[in-house]
């Protein structure tokens, strides 16, 4: 069992929570990602690692309460335990020998964008993140961001913040201003990562994309999250999940990442029910 | 008097029409009074044939002969003396092709039914023997064993047996490997599976769960660590894809997918987190037992119309002759001289709609000295679908071998390891079943599990001399 020993909430629908898991934190690296059951009964879900402490053995999760299980997760306390918490899955980000980069994050994909971020300011690259939420009350990790980066930009969609725009407007800007950028990391939702792609592939700027597929074991056991990478089928959980944003069909994925949509929204309506009627007694 | 009927006894079943819409067990299993019945059938023979067809040695007519005596718990005993997993071997050993195939009473009538007397007994015990398990004296050596399938399982009993303090890690949320995620619990019910591996906890066995060796940490960690024995049995999970246009549809499963869906995660019940599709016309591309559990399956979970699409003829498939009967008995469709050229998908929903197939013919033997199937010209047709399942095999997963320096592996990614003691290239490191063999039989993998466990054995005893 694998305890909560930190709960917090960032937004209305965004929670971030510290787990006891020393074998996942001991080799952890920015890029991996994690899988993890609330319970015996339950799914498993990929999630990416936010942070990590290996003294501590704690690693850091931040879920967004999309579906049944992540909202079934948010339920959960300090002190409570997920039944399983598997990890560190993936390849690591290859971030060596980059000098100046700009990344971009969107909504959640900032938590994921953050320690990348964190990492390659360590090692003393020049870093522009550019975040971007939909309005200023979702806003999340806006200190951490600020402290990872040599720039910051947190652009949203409504302007509500004073910066309105999205991330590829950012970009494109930093870009014609005559940034000269090793690469692009872009994190988020996949129509902003094709965007984003789509953005630099004019300038030439290596994009790095991570793909969000969805996943089972993520062990390269079943090939439920394979994608097609210039051509050729790769499985984003070993192969992966950070991609060449120029060469991933992000058409193809956003089909296959709908592909439960109508069993997600009953499973979801049904965790609703439940909790009402929980609520009810 | 040995009872002299050339047929075996028979093994009550489920009705077919019944069973194809339920997960529980096919097989029903002998009666007491079956299995003496069948146990008597046995000749007792002096050079026991049926014994050098058994990957690991069951003591055949020693056991069979108590169970004529009626002595269930004894035969137990006598089996678990050289296998660690009876209840699953039974089940789901190939015996046609082994033990059972060197009986003498085979060859006027069939054979003893030694798989289900296996059965029998592991069951009988199982729900009857009542005596503690003991922990075997500690030796004081540490060993670890990656990967908790059949090869796994077997090489941390024996070893346990011998004194070792064994700890098994599994990448997975459940030991048991293919025994948990693929065999459906039709075939082999995972309450079984799961007893097994208690009575190796109960012998003092630790197992380490959601634990992936090769990121968690490496052979060589392992090794830092204190263990001075490693057996890798990590089998083959790859699966390998059609590389056919369309392959990337919704609805597109590699077997092991929609295996460890069902099976793993229990999507064949309604209310589970895990969601699958529930299909109403589907393909299954490929002919081992692995497709004819997804297709079996795929009925259960409602499917209407279930295909096994195979390139070769009947007699060419390499699923056991049982479980083909069992198939087809359940209503599943055989597509034979049938090769995949195109997944049809719609446009709008991106959901497969179709399977475009071309026929074959079968021309001269190949290399693997089965027949090579060769397209007929103008035979493409369509075959009207809303999933396809894969099933064309699987290869050993690359993390041990891309993280493990010294490990050599051969050009399909398996490590290399001799055949008697599954030494591998890099010292103290064994490894065995379908990590070294591809994808093959849980069988074979115990009996390579066997072997390592006694060269594991005498590695560390001599190197402590």
């Amino acid at each position: 069992m694998y305890q909560i020993v930190k709960k917090k909430t960032l937004n209305s629908n965004t929670k971030l929570m510290v787990i006891d898991a020393p074998f996942v934190a001991k080799k952890a690296q920015p890029g991996q990602f994690i899988i993890l059951r609330v319970d015996e009964e339950g799914e498993r879900i990929p999630l990416t690692i936010a942070e990590y402490d290996r003294e501590k053995g704690h690693v850091t999760i931040i879920f967004q309460e999309v579906g049944a299980t992540t909202k079934k997760l948010g339920l959960l306390n300090e002190g409570d335990c997920l039944n399983d918490f598997v990890g560190p899955l993936g390849v690591a980000s290859h971030l060596e020998g980059l000098k100046k980069v700009a990344v971009v994050g969107g909504g959640l994909g900032c938590a994921i964008a953050y320690p990348q971020a964190k990492a390659l300011h360590e090692m003393g690259a020049e870093v522009d993140l550019i975040a971007g939420f939909r309005n200023k009350d979702i806003i999340i990790l806006e200190d951490e961001m600020k402290a990872a980066s040599t720039n910051l930009y947190v652009m949203t969609d409504d302007g509500s913040n004073g910066h309105k725009g999205f991330v590829t407007d950012a970009l494109k800007k930093l870009i014609e201003d005559g940034n000269q950028y090793d690469a692009v990391i872009a994190i988020g939702p996949m129509i902003m990562m094709k965007f984003v792609s789509e953005v630099t592939r004019p300038y030439g700027i290596k994009t790095i994309v991570s793909m969000n597929a969805t996943m089972v074991d993520g062990t390269g056991m079943c090939g439920c999250c394979r994608l097609t990478v210039n051509g050729e089928t790769k499985f984003a959980c070993v192969d992966g999940p950070d991609f060449d944003g120029h060469q991933v069909d992000f058409d193809e994925s956003m089909r296959r990442s709908a592909m439960y949509k109508a069993q997600e929204k009953e499973a979801t309506e049904h965790h609703e029910c439940n909790l009402h009627k929980m609520e009810v007694k | 008097m040995a009872n002299m009927n050339p047929k075996k006894c028979p093994m009550p079943e489920q009705d077919p029409n019944v069973r194809n819409k339920n997960f529980e067990e096919v097989a029903l299993g002998y009666t007491p009074e079956m299995a003496i019945e069948e146990a008597q059938r046995c000749l007792n023979c002096k050079h026991k044939p049926c014994v050098a067809g058994c990957p690991v040695g069951v003591k055949i007519p020693e056991f069979i002969a108590l169970v004529a005596e009626g002595k269930f718990i004894e035969a137990a005993a006598k089996i678990k003396e050289t296998s660690a997993l009876p209840a699953v071997c039974g089940r789901v050993c190939p015996q046609e092709s082994q033990c059972e195939s060197k009986c003498v009473r085979g060859i006027k009538g069939e054979p003893v039914a030694i798989g289900r007397l296996e059965r029998f007994v592991a069951d009988y015990a199982m729900a009857n023997d009542t005596t503690e398990i003991t922990v075997p004296e500690q030796n004081g050596h540490k060993v670890a064993v990656v990967g908790a399938g059949p090869a796994g399982l077997t090489c941390a009993g024996d070893l346990a047996r011998l004194g070792y303090k064994v700890t098994v890690f599994e990448v997975l949320h459940t030991a048991g490997g293919v025994l948990m995620y693929g065999i459906p619990e039709f075939r082999l019910p995972k309450a079984i599976v799961q007893k097994e591996i208690d009575n190796l906890k109960a012998m003092g066995v630790e197992f380490i769960l959601n634990f992936v060796v090769g990121r968690s940490e490496t052979i060589d960690d392992l090794f830092a660590d204190g263990y001075e024995a490693i057996f890798v049995g990590s089998g083959a999970g790859l699966p390998s894809f059609m590389n056919v246009p369309g392959e990337n549809y919704n609805g597109v499963y590699s077997a092991n997918e929609y295996l460890t869906r069902v099976n793993l995660m229990k999507a064949y019940k309604e209310d589970s987190a895990t969601p699958i599709l529930r299909a109403k016309r589907v393909a299954v591309v490929g002919g081992g037992n692995v497709a004819m559990d997804a297709a079996r399956s795929a009925k259960r979970m409602g499917a209407e119309e279930v295909y096994i699409v195979y390139r070769r003829g009947e007699s060419e498939l390499p699923a056991r002759l049982e479980e083909i009967h069992h198939a087809k008995e359940e209503g599943i469709i055989f597509k034979f001289l049938t090769a995949p050229l195109e997944v049809l998908g719609d446009e709008e929903t991106y959901m497969v709609k179709g399977l475009k197939c071309q026929q074959m013919e079968l021309g001269e033997p190949d290399a693997s000295g089965r027949r090579r199937p060769i397209p007929v010209e103008g035979s493409e047709f369509v075959l009207d679908l809303d999933a396809v399942i894969v099933s064309i095999g699987t290869s050993p997963n690359p993390l041990i071998r891309s993280t493990t320096p010294g490990l050599e592996t051969n050009k399909r990614g398996c490590i290399v390891a001799d055949e008697e003691t599954g030494l591998t290239s890099k010292e103290g490191v064994f490894a065995g079943g379908d990590a070294v063999t591809g994808a093959a039989t849980v069988i074979l993998a115990m009996g390579a599990g066997k072997k390592a466990a006694a060269a594991m054995h005498e590695y560390i005893q001599n190197k402590n001399k």
